[in-house]
């Protein structure tokens, strides 16, 4: 299974294997991930999945979409990188995938 | 003092499993009033994701969140409950055994001989901005809503966001304010095009300011702010003088006034008894994603259920001399009657 890797702001970082055709926010609440909290369930519809895409990885896991980028909007400290971590779907070209959780979520 | 309303049960939250709640208590006879803090009926399911697909209501193989609320609402709709919408309900007091006495934020009084509380995650409540030391600003000069707007007045103000309130305000203040900075995080709004557009055309006119960025803290004094530190797009940071700020990002769920109200309480949730849902407060009952207890699952369905059986106990508060008798709406006669189908 492909492994996807996040770091806390602090610095923590964990690594779990998550299945493919899930999505990384779905890996990170199956292993208790801290700082991701996907109050709607992974709908896109709100912004507490936030997660900054680690620059090495961006091309390969793609832009938002432009629903993504509105929720965005409610995300808090929103960079260049970042996206909604229930909109990202873990394939086999994601195994290694870093991710970053923000300070906080919305 | 204004007239209290009297009613058998008060719903707290007219989400679909509140909305339930309507159905199960009418074919018990017991008459309900729902108070809701959104502006619709639906909660999560009409806010949140109202286009979205639920696939796991029985015999329903796909509705859409807001598709299931308008079916709720057509079932509902023999029982004649009343809703009093934008309003949240701020206190509950025991009068009686039993016997509650509830008040909202927008001044209603009820007195029910239950309360059924399903509120869901909480109630929805403006997001707060993640600046850091707004929330010393907020009682005096920033605000989430608009009450009157002759209160920003010749003010100057950065209107932050970039969906319809921020638009609507944007434009409906434009004229009255003594300044208008709008602040968006990027060159595309979700709002409708048409406010987009007139916005536009406020910026070329130069009648507003429209800046690219987001804001990263706030200065001022005694709950006055002075001026927002805003991180442009293009890297650079810019000050913004201003008299208020609006910030419109949405709304976020918070459990809200319902830790006052003397529950035992876990965490954020209301610990019941798998009988008749109801809390430790007799004749109070919580329903759906609110509650807890012993194999809880936070599906619509699960709520529906704990709907179901807790009308039961709802209706021996209400009629405790009453027997009940269990019955079919498709084969009993007097629940047709009710439902105003025979």
């Amino acid at each position: 299974m492909p492994k996807i890797t996040y770091i806390e702001p602090n610095g923590p970082s964990r690594t779990v294997e998550a299945e493919v055709g899930s999505t990384v926010m779905e890996a990170a609440l199956r292993n208790n991930i801290p700082g991701i909290e996907a109050e709607c369930g992974g709908a896109c519809a709100c912004a507490t999945c936030h997660v900054y895409v680690d620059e090495a990885w961006r091309e390969r896991v793609g832009e938002p979409s432009p629903m993504e980028e509105d929720m965005l909007d409610f995300g808090f400290d929103v960079r260049e990188n970042s996206r909604l971590s229930c909109q990202i779907k873990v394939t086999d070209e994601l195994d290694g995938l870093v991710v970053s959780t923000p300070a906080k979520q919305a | 003092m204004s007239d209290i309303i009297k009613t058998d049960a008060l719903i707290v939250g007219a989400g679909p499993v509140g909305i339930f709640a309507v159905f199960e208590l009418g074919l018990v006879d017991v008459k309900a009033h729902l108070v809701d803090i959104l502006d619709k009926v639906g909660g999560q399911c009409a806010e949140l994701y109202p286009e979205k697909p639920i696939y796991d209501i029985p015999g329903i193989p796909l509705v859409t969140a807001q598709g299931l609320v308008d079916g709720l609402m057509a079932q509902i709709k023999p029982f004649g409950a009343q809703f009093h919408l934008n309003e949240m309900v701020e206190s509950l007091e025991k009068i009686g055994e039993p016997l509650f006495r509830v008040k909202t934020n927008g001044g209603k009084t009820f007195e029910a001989k239950i309360i059924i509380i399903a509120a869901g995650g909480g109630s929805f409540q403006p997001k707060r901005p993640p600046i850091p030391g707004i929330e010393h600003y907020e009682a005096k000069s920033v605000h989430y809503a608009v009450r009157k707007m002759d209160d920003f007045r010749g003010k100057k103000l950065l209107i932050a966001g970039g969906g319809d309130s921020a638009l609507d305000w944007t434009l409906n203040l434009a004229s009255i304010a003594g300044h208008v900075t709008l602040l968006h995080r990027r060159a595309e709004f979700r709002a409708a095009p048409d406010s987009v557009n007139k916005m536009m055309a406020l910026v070329n006119d130069k009648k507003i300011d429209l800046v690219l960025g987001q804001a990263s803290s706030v200065e001022g004094k005694d709950g006055q702010i002075e001026k927002v530190i805003v991180k442009k797009n293009d890297g650079t940071a810019a000050e913004i003088a201003c008299d208020a700020v609006l910030p419109f990002f949405g709304l976020t769920m918070k459990l809200g006034p319902i830790a006052n109200w003397g529950l035992r309480m876990n965490e954020e949730l209301i610990p019941v008894d798998t009988e008749a849902f109801e809390t430790d407060v007799p004749g109070i009952f919580a329903i759906g994603d609110i509650n807890t207890y012993a194999g809880k699952l936070k599906l619509i369905l699960s709520g529906f259920h704990e709907a179901a059986l807790m009308s039961r106990k709802a209706a021996h508060y209400v009629y405790p001399d009453k027997k009940i008798v269990f019955q079919y709406t498709t084969s009993s006669t007097s629940l047709q009657k009710k439902l105003g189908v025979n």
